[in-house]
């Protein structure tokens, strides 16, 4: 703040901040996978430990982008980080599991009943989870439109409390097992040694097509355009004749059908579910989103692809009980160096 | 020992004293009723069916420890607007200065003899490092405010949510920390106990009086009351000095502050390392009235309930932030454990009330936020902001208390 008062050229070390600010993030991103990289050619000759990693990470950054839009959108849209996002997608989890288990799925059904099965779940996933993110807007987010912005940041956080409470009462506090229908870590292909499993190609094959259809829907149709323009500013596009608040729920519920579609890939990919999934999935998703740059649909994506390969470089190499601490690392390293992200404008919080 | 008892009892009564003589003409009216409401409770454990009651004295002592670390928070929430999800971070930094410099969890320091300053008593021959609970408070403050600027660094550049985000990254990479560092050793020991806890600690032994005991809390509660009474004045003397005025108009307006030359890099780094430095006080108190230091205590959940004490007394109004501490830790130890347990068994439903005590929280936020954002008694100038904007003019906000 005190550099910038003196507009005086480019002194040098305002153009190694700018250089830091350009490069400084992507060189943060890629020190783990090269210094895996070479650790894996001196002890094995070969990266296929690394693309085991990488592959394995995409299909878990799948899943995390599918969560990271909806924080994105809302974000976007009314500038609030929507805390309970990450348990909208537990919730989404739980919907599916308790669906498949009412029409009565197992590991031993064949593979029409099974592949029909999802089919109807996914849709069901999303609508329940949609519909519940659109009445927490209503019932805890519209009351405080205007009010200073410490308000619904707060409200937001008690609305997680009670919904993790909620799923806790719904499934008890132990992680339940889910149905391996797909048979997830059966290997499909193998590419170079590095092996695709199922579970990779269903959250591919899942978040590719309903990324398509959202942005289209986005870009194209009437009540995206409506988004956007409520997006960038609320009160002209009011007066422009666009329903302000019906747009803000429509967000709300496209980011909770994304979120509930990405909760049911988890139950089928990870077959455990628990009701704390929703907050350390939620953070991570939201690193995601910081990282792509808020407000950024495509950066939201790439952000989630990352923090998913991340993710897994520390699950396996470090140890699972630290990768919480180094997602969230990074995420404050994002903020020292480039708060407005990969792909992001300058926001307004984020100078 | 009811006669050590009343002689623990005058310390936390001078400051009182002082703090009416100092400010005569303002405080000779407002002083009278915190005076009275102190001595209520300094004399509170001299009535038989409270200060016989171990456990209810405890639970007084852990509110007011609540107290303290909520006028903490207040400061950097509050006072400077910087909304802290990781204030558990300094609970626990307090709580390991006790764990790492007053117990028996090094005890391969200096040959297995341990190194003892200034404690007496028959800690002098136990192991691992030993040093007089005054010195470990002042020790707790400085990592808590080396901690606080470290946290405020990142969160400079950033504002609104942004602030929220780090500072719960912060708070969740220390809780996973403390847990998982017990397989990291310094020497032979390791670095934290995780989820077993470093257990036990020393007991507070201050100067010409006996050491604190485990099975009789009344000096517990005096000291923690004296604790609650020092914070207090420091952060009514911190909230209209100079740098709380500061405070106040970053929260208020930051571009507006800077222009008006407020060091705004400076300003916030004070909140943070003496919001901080509070949080240390009172954690190294818990850790020793607990009698352990484990990472299970450090999650985020405290940091939320901590917050919760803030916005339900009022944001940045000192005496709504304890009396919103004290109803907090009442729900939170006695009524949802206590009172209101056995209410879903009695309506048929099967489960623990216990287990819901989030849910509470949340709800409580929920209701605070949309109901009476304000807090139960606020700050002035924010009731103002908050309800009659018609009433805001210039004179009224500067009459007004910060």
């Amino acid at each position: 703040m005190e550099a910038a008062s003196i507009p005086a050229g480019t002194p040098a070390s305002e153009r190694i901040k700018q250089w830091i600010g350009t490069y400084g993030l992507v060189i943060v991103l890629l020190i783990m996978p090269v210094a895996f990289a070479i650790q894996d050619l001196s002890d094995q000759g070969n990266l296929v430990r690394l693309g085991e990693n990488i592959v394995t990470g995409l299909s878990n950054g799948a899943i995390w982008a599918l969560v990271a839009i909806g924080y994105t959108l809302v974000y976007g849209i009314v500038e609030l980080i929507n805390f309970a996002h990450g348990e909208i997608f537990m919730i989404g989890s739980f919907i599916s599991a308790s669906f498949i288990a009412t029409i009565g799925l197992t590991v031993d059904s064949s593979f029409l009943p099974v592949a029909l099965g999802l089919l109807l779940t996914l849709p069901i996933a999303m609508i329940g989870s949609g519909s519940l993110n659109v009445l927490i807007e209503r019932v805890a987010y519209r009351p405080l439109r205007g009010a200073p912005k410490l308000a619904p940041l707060i409200t937001a956080v008690g609305m997680s409390f009670i919904l993790q409470n909620v799923g806790l009462l719904w499934k008890g506090g132990n992680q339940q097992g889910v149905p391996d229908l797909l048979e997830a870590q059966t290997t499909l292909v193998t590419i170079f040694g590095v092996t695709i499993e199922h579970a990779d190609v269903l959250s591919i094959g899942v978040t590719i097509p309903l990324l398509l259809v959202m942005t289209t829907f986005i870009n194209r149709s009437r009540l995206g355009k409506a988004m956007r323009a409520t997006a960038q500013d609320p009160e002209a596009a009011r007066l422009m004749g666009i329903n302000v608040d019906t747009t803000i729920s429509l967000t709300f519920l496209i980011g909770g059908m994304l979120a509930g579609a990405a909760g049911l890939i988890y139950a089928m990919y990870q077959t455990t579910i628990w009701f704390f999934q929703g907050f350390t999935g939620g953070l991570i998703a939201f690193t995601a989103a910081v990282m792509g740059g808020i407000g950024n649909l495509r950066g939201a994506v790439l952000g989630g692809l990352i923090i998913g390969c991340i993710q897994q470089m520390s699950d396996n190499r470090i140890g699972s009980e630290w990768t919480p601490a180094i997602v969230f690392s990074y995420l404050i390293l994002i903020m020292v160096f480039k708060p407005s992200g990969l792909l992001g404008e300058q926001t307004r919080d984020a100078g | 020992m009811s006669v050590a008892a009343s002689e623990t009892a005058k310390p936390p009564a001078d400051p009182k004293g002082k703090k009416k003589g100092l400010n005569l003409p303002p405080w000779a009216e407002k002083g009278l009723i915190p005076g009275v409401i102190l001595l209520i409770a300094v004399l509170l454990p001299l009535i038989p069916a409270i200060g016989d009651k171990a456990n209810l004295m405890q639970q007084m002592a852990v509110a007011l420890a609540y107290v303290v670390m909520a006028l903490g928070l207040n400061i950097i929430v509050g006072f400077a607007g910087l909304l802290d999800l990781g204030y558990v971070a300094f609970f626990a930094f307090g709580a390991f200065a006790v764990g790492w410099f007053a117990s028996g969890h090094f005890a391969y320091v200096n040959n297995q003899e341990g190194l003892h300053i200034l404690v007496g008593g028959n800690t002098v021959n136990l192991p691992g490092i030993h040093i007089n609970f005054l010195l470990v408070i002042v020790v707790a403050m400085i990592l808590c405010a080396i901690a606080g600027v470290i946290i405020g660094l990142p969160t400079l550049r950033l504002r609104g949510d942004y602030i929220a985000i780090v500072t719960l990254a912060f708070g969740e990479i220390i809780h996973r920390s403390a847990v998982n560092l017990d397989s990291v050793t310094i020497g032979e020991t390791p670095i934290t106990a995780g989820r077993q806890g470093i257990s036990p600690v020393d007991r507070i032994d201050l100067p010409f009086l006996d050491p604190f005991t485990v099975l009789d809390k009344k000096p517990w509660y005096w000291f923690a009351l004296f604790l609650v009474v020092v914070v207090l004045f420091v952060n009514f003397r911190l909230r209209d000095s100079r740098m709380g005025r500061a405070w106040i108009a970053l929260r208020e307006d930051e571009v507006a502050a800077v222009a008006m030359g407020v060091p705004a890099v400076k300003t916030k780094l004070l909140a943070y390392a003496s919001g901080a430095a509070f949080g240390g006080v009172a954690g190294a108190f818990l850790a020793s009235l607990l009698n352990t230091v484990n990472a299970d205590q450090f999650q985020f959940f405290f940091s939320i309930l901590v917050l919760a004490m803030v916005i339900l007394g009022g944001l940045g109004s000192i005496w709504g932030v304890v009396i919103g501490a004290i109803v907090l830790s009442i729900i939170n130890n006695y009524l949802i454990p206590d009172v209101i347990n056995s209410v879903p068994g009695k309506l048929g439903l099967d489960f623990d009330m216990t287990q819901v005590t989030f849910a509470i929280y949340g709800f409580l936020l929920l209701l605070m936020m949309i109901l009476r954002p304000q807090g139960l008694l606020p700050e002035r100038r924010r009731a103002m902001e908050l309800t009659e904007h018609a009433d805001t003019t210039d004179d009224t906000l500067y009459t007004a208390r910060a």
